[in-house]
Order: C-alpha cells, then sequence, then structure tokens
C-alpha cells in the first residue's frame, strides 16, 4: 500500500509523458472548424465572371453541394486541381468555388490555364466571405448538405484517397439521409 | 567611441518590432489602444504562435483591420473576441478563457505543487518524529577510538 504511493509520481509522470507524446503526433496546423454542424455564415460575393451569378449561402441549400476555397497563388490548389476537374466530370454534386483573395485577372487566367471545374464562383478579394467562413488557409473544402449546413470541412489539398476514404463517404451519407427525409 | 554615440542613438530608436501598418491605426486614440490590447489576445491563424498584433501574415491583417472596423463600429472587446471564436473557433484566443474544460490547464501546475508540497511536509514530519540515535553521530566505541588516534596524529 506504501509502495503503491511512491509510484503514485511515476505513474502521473508516465500518463502525462504518453499524452504529450500523443499530442506531438498530431498536426498543429489541423484546426476543428467551429462550424461544422452549424449553418453556412450568410455571405454574398460577386461572380468572378463579369455577368454571371453572384454566390451567396442561399446558393449552397437545395442539395448536397460543395464548396472550394481556392487561390491562384495558392501552389495547394494546383496540386488539388484535377480531382476537381475529374469531379466535375462525374456530375456527383454541385462545386461552388470561392476565389480568395486573388485579382480577377489573375484567378481567370488561373481558370483558363487549368479548366474550371466550379458551377458558381464568388470573388473573394477582401476576405469579407472567409472570415465569415473561418478561412485561415486555402485550400478549403467544405461540404454543405441539404438544409445548407457545414457538415464537413477539409483543410489543404484534397488528394485522391482522401476525396474517396474521408470525403466521398460524407456525400453518400449525406444524399442518403436526402432520400431518407 | 563614434560607434558606441551611433549605436546608443539608434537604440535610443529602436521600437518593438509590431505589424501594424500606419494606414491601419485608428484616429481616435483611445480605440487604437483597445485594438491593440485586443490584437495581442486573438491568435494568427497562420503563424500560430503569433498574435495578430505581431503578426505580418495577411490574414492577420485583415484581422487586424476586422476588429478596428468592429471597435469603431462600437462593438465590446467580449463581442469582438465571440465573432472571431464563432468563426475560428476557441483556438482564435491566445490566452485559453478560465472555463470548465480549461480548469486543468490553469489550476493543473498549482495542483502539482499543492501535492509536492503535501508529500514534502508528511515526509519532514515522520522524519522529525523518528527518534534520535542515542549517540550523536551514531559511532561505535571502536570508531570512537580510532577517530580520537587520527586526532591525535594530526596535532
Amino acid at each position: 500500500m506504501r509502495r503503491a504511493l511512491y509510484l503514485l509520481p511515476l505513474g502521473l509522470f508516465l500518463w502525462l509523458a504518453v499524452y504529450f507524446a500523443l499530442g506531438l503526433t498530431k498536426d498543429p496546423r489541423l484546426i476543428p472548424s467551429a462550424l461544422v454542424d452549424k449553418p453556412a455564415p450568410a455571405f454574398s460575393l460577386p461572380a468572378l465572371y463579369d455577368g454571371a451569378p453572384g454566390l451567396s449561402e442561399k446558393d449552397l441549400t437545395g442539395g448536397v453541394v460543395i464548396l472550394n476555397v481556392f487561390a491562384s497563388w495558392c501552389v495547394p490548389c494546383r496540386v488539388e486541381h484535377p480531382l476537381w476537374m475529374q469531379l466535375s466530370k462525374e456530375k456527383i454534386l454541385p462545386i461552388h468555388g470561392i476565389a480568395w483573395k486573388d485579382t480577377k485577372s489573375n484567378a481567370i487566367n488561373w481558370l483558363k490555364q487549368l479548366g474550371d471545374p466550379y458551377d458558381l464562383i464568388g470573388h473573394d478579394p477582401q476576405n469579407q466571405a472567409g472570415i465569415e467562413w473561418g478561412v485561415y488557409g486555402v485550400p478549403e473544402t467544405y461540404i454543405i448538405d441539404r438544409a445548407g449546413r457545414i457538415r464537413y470541412k477539409h483543410v489543404g489539398p484534397l488528394y485522391p484517397e482522401i476525396w474517396k476514404n474521408d470525403l466521398l463517404p460524407v456525400v453518400q451519407r449525406l444524399k442518403n439521409e436526402k432520400k431518407a427525409s | 567611441m563614434k560607434f558606441l554615440m551611433i549605436l546608443c542613438g539608434t537604440l535610443l530608436f529602436a521600437n518593438a518590432a509590431i505589424a501594424v501598418n500606419p494606414e491601419e491605426v485608428l484616429k481616435d486614440p483611445a480605440l487604437e489602444a483597445r485594438a491593440r490590447t485586443l490584437s495581442v489576445e486573438i491568435r494568427c491563424l497562420v503563424c500560430q504562435n503569433q498574435s495578430i498584433d505581431d503578426s505580418d501574415a495577411d490574414l492577420a491583417k485583415d484581422l487586424r483591420k476586422l476588429v478596428r472596423e468592429r471597435l469603431t463600429a462600437g462593438d465590446s472587446d467580449e463581442g469582438i473576441k465571440k465573432f472571431l471564436v464563432a468563426r475560428y473557433g476557441k483556438f482564435v484566443l491566445l490566452r485559453p478563457p478560465v472555463q470548465g474544460e480549461t480548469y486543468l490547464l490553469w489550476f493543473g501546475p498549482l495542483l502539482i505543487l499543492l501535492l509536492g508540497g503535501i508529500g514534502v511536509i508528511v515526509f519532514v514530519r515522520r522524519q522529525r518524529a523518528k527518534p534520535a540515535p542515542a549517540n550523536e553521530a551514531g559511532l561505535t566505541a571502536d570508531e570512537e577510538k580510532r577517530i580520537a588516534a587520527l586526532l591525535k596524529d594530526n596535532s
């Protein structure tokens, strides 16, 4: 009994050591979104292309949609771009984009060069919508359900494996939710 | 000498490096002071261990602007913090708020100090309670003799 008491500090130390060691394996850049399971924030952006319809939270309701925040100056956006092109061909769900902190001409040129996978594109040079959405690093990808609620957020480039393993199951689950109700 | 004077001169005008650009500064000094104190407590999410007051990142600049806009619009410090937490999460606050889930973080060290202190007190009391050995140094008669011999040799 007394010996157990002497082992207490050692036990505490080991517990803390394991706790902190586990903490080290986590990526500090991944910040849990405060917005998951909350309604998409109100925002209204002009269209990137002159004459095209703009983008607001109302465009994100009615079906399961994806919102992808990108910028022409963002290298990881270039990495994930082919995946968006492929998904837009497969027509699984609407993909909307926000050109974040980018000039109009740079963003348009970028899409001309690499292809435009987006249904609607809002232009956000001043980070107005970005702050509402809690955007802190492009690319960011959100999945929004039929009711206009954010259900999933992915920060960083979207690789095909991540899409297949993490995002696609969410999309399918949300689509089934729609059928059920 | 000249070098020393130049060094002193530059040090005199040296200022803590801050990222706030002159054009961001509010005209009202009271509001600007509030903006500065508030900015120090808000994390720049790009360069995570800097506040938006320190950071030169673009996002930090946007948030500094936002803080100043909301202050000018008459928002309270707490209101601005709530606004940011609602969008970026609690991580945006550099100083963790004292609340249920952070009690261990804030008071854990104190608790450990308390436990250690109790341990020390208990240990010291026990030591004192032990009966002292009859002979001060606890030596046998034989050892006493050897010491006496050694002392004699030295003198």
